[in-house]
């Protein structure tokens, strides 16, 4: 018998029982020149949906870096999405402190605080990506059943957009994004946008996303059992800088045209990864064939980063039900 | 093609220039110009000298546009002759000194050509930009390079609009010309878009070292978009954006819109239509770089230009 006629003979004792989401918070402008995110908050403060009671969920909305998103750009003195590791959170801040290291602190009050039991409940952290990844829910745990049957949700529901699960293999302490304060919390992140600009289909693509996740989440606060099943999940292993000089360290060869926008395609040994401004491909000597994603990220290059590199696995989830009812 | 008589002659073109990192954040310019500084041989033709420059190393270096103001717009006569000093904003006294360098503008000892290197957002492919619809230097340069790139299309816009022109860095020159490449995310390098830039750079240095050499150009026409008008995103009052390039506009530069077109599309799903009178040709779709200039795509009529036949001044 397969897995999944399996699971459903199952009795209902196996359906896992889960806190209901009774605080969800929907963040933007984190990074302030991703402008899906920027203007679907805006949009939603001018609804008068800055706190939203409905029952059985109340949402909140953010603009998460309003100076940055002021002046268009990701952040105005350290990007505010690797602030919040529990070192980063009780930091003490004086009057030298960058802006957005107070900002994250002014953040985790309001949404956590982090690994407290007033955290929210699920915080959907809204990005954009120059990389052709379509939709990827990204964060830190490969069991949380709430942002996996999420994740399912949206797959089921979403046509027009391939939607992903990516999953970063870090402890609580070390999670360094806006995301890890709320109980449960990913980034949704939506590609391919250059930064600074909006496209109809990414906005309206994201727009949807966001409201499907808040109709789940409902529909689960509501007590609706979810059926178990599988969800692909894609692990970060490790990522790959391009090839630069080694005095000036300016980048000497760009994402190979065979790789450019093949996010989650197979790479596999042997396989162009660069194109060198003289010619030669560099390519891909790792042994083990990776998923690749981020690939061609502008705001990576300072990091060091031009694609990650990740495992693929097939994860069961059980069925899931709110533990009110 | 009626003959136009005796060919227009000009000098030499024997000072050229190759402008990278006007704009800091666009990529192709700045690594075309950085490799082209450390390594000359692939810009060397006998006759003339390219010298590679960037023009804007601090928006280089901080991978932003500008750093006080667009330098691309800072080459006013107002500008220029202002005096140095140190409130001066950063792009402007840039300004001053890349005159002094290749310019005077306006002056006989300005440089013959330079080219501009920059990348946008929109779908334009490969793109030549003009000032001018009588530098007959210049059309056939561009006609050239339009015929060597086939079949893959190269279009030439025309700014030679009163209020929509303006002052840019390659301006200080006697021919200048814009290369515009896209689409390609600020920020961002990409294989393909790089390629085409280097080819379009390979084929105009190829034609002045042919035109220098004593080549004579034959008369011919030129297929030109001349821009038109400037088309502001809806905003509301606070100066923010109500509406988004729609999806059947988005992508679609140098497609025809006709009256009654989509043209933007609402937060809230409405469609805005074209209501201009007659069809135009839209371009700069979408470019970040122009939400703040108050510009969501501008429009252009097509036109074809009979550009004269050409060849060197005989000495």
């Amino acid at each position: 018998m397969d897995r999944e006629r399996l699971l459903h003979l199952r009795n209902k004792e196996d359906v896992v029982k889960l806190p209901a989401l009774e605080r969800v918070a929907v963040c933007g402008g984190t990074h302030g020149n991703e402008l899906s995110g920027v203007y679907l908050v805006r949009e939603r403060l001018k609804k008068r949906r800055k706190s939203e009671v409905m029952e059985p969920v109340t949402v909140v909305t953010v603009m998460s870096n309003p100076r940055a998103v002021h002046r268009c750009v990701r952040y105005t003195e350290t990007d505010l999405n690797r602030c919040f590791t529990d070192a980063m959170l009780s930091f003490s801040v004086s009057d030298q402190t960058p802006f957005e290291i107070i900002r994250a602190q002014e953040l985790n009050s309001q949404l956590g605080p982090k690994g407290s039991d007033q955290a929210t409940d699920l915080i959907c952290d809204l990005h954009n990506t120059t990389a052709n990844m379509g939709l990827c829910l990204i964060t830190y745990s490969d069991c949380d059943w709430i942002c996996l049957h999420i994740c399912k949700h949206l797959q089921r529901e979403m046509a027009t957009i391939p939607v992903r699960y990516i999953h970063y293999d870090f402890p609580p302490a070390e999670a360094y994004s806006l995301d890890s304060v709320g109980k449960h919390g990913f980034a949704m992140e939506i590609g391919p946008q250059p930064h600074g600009l909006i496209r109809s289909n990414i906005f309206t693509a994201m727009q949807e996303a966001v409201q499907l996740m808040l109709d789940w989440v409902r529909l689960f606060n509501s007590g609706s059992e979810f059926e178990g099943g599988w969800v692909d999940v894609y692990s970060l292993v490790k990522n790959i800088d391009y090839p630069r000089d080694p005095q000036t360290h300016i980048i000497t060869a760009a994402v190979h045209p065979d790789l450019q926008d093949r996010d989650f395609c197979l790479l596999h040994p042997g396989d162009a990864m660069f194109l060198s401004f003289s010619g030669e491909s560099v390519r891909y000597k790792g042994k083990e064939p990776l998923y690749p994603f981020f690939i061609n990220e502008s705001s990576y290059y300072e990091k060091g980063v031009a694609l990650f590199l990740a495992r693929r696995r097939r994860v069961e989830i059980p069925s899931i039900q709110s533990s009110r009812t | 093609m009626s003959s136009r008589g005796s060919p227009s002659c000009f000098p030499e073109a024997r000072r050229v220039a190759i402008f990278g990192g006007t704009h800091g954040n666009e990529m192709s310019g700045v690594t075309l110009v950085n490799m082209w500084i450390k390594n000359r041989a692939e810009i060397e033709r006998s006759g003339l000298t390219a010298r590679p420059f960037i023009t804007n190393p601090r928006a280089v270096e901080k991978c932003s546009r500008y750093i006080d103001t667009d330098l691309n717009r800072a080459f006013t006569p107002e500008n220029l002759s202002t005096p140095s000093g140190d409130g001066l904003p950063y792009e402007v006294q840039r300004a001053k000194e890349i005159n002094q360098i290749f310019g005077p503008k306006g002056s006989p000892d300005a440089y013959d050509v330079i080219f501009d290197l920059h990348n946008t957002t929109s779908n334009m492919g490969s793109t030549l930009i003009l000032e001018s619809s009588t530098d007959h230097f210049n059309l056939q340069m561009v006609q050239y390079i339009k015929k060597a790139m086939a079949p893959e299309s190269c279009m030439v816009l025309l700014n030679e609009h009163p209020h929509l022109k303006y002052s840019t860095s390659r301006s200080v020159s006697k021919h200048p010309i814009g290369l515009e490449v896209g689409p390609q995310p600020q920020g961002v390098l990409r294989s393909n878009i790089f390629e085409s830039m280097r080819a379009i750079m390979k084929h105009a240095l190829d034609f002045i070292e042919l035109f220098n050499s004593g080549v004579e150009f034959p008369a011919c026409s030129v297929e030109v978009f001349r821009v038109h008008e400037r088309m502001d995103y809806p905003r509301d009052t606070n100066g923010n954006i109500t509406a988004m390039v729609h999806p059947h506009l988005q992508d679609c530069d140098w497609e025809p819109l006709n009256p009654g077109d989509p043209m933007f599309q609402t937060f809230d799903g409405r469609t805005i239509l074209y209501e201009g009178v007659s069809p135009v040709y839209p371009t700069f779709i979408n470019e970040a770089a122009y939400y703040e200039k108050q510009q969501a795509f501008v429009t252009t009529r097509r036109e074809t230009l009979a550009a004269n036949s050409i060849r060197k001044t005989s000495t």
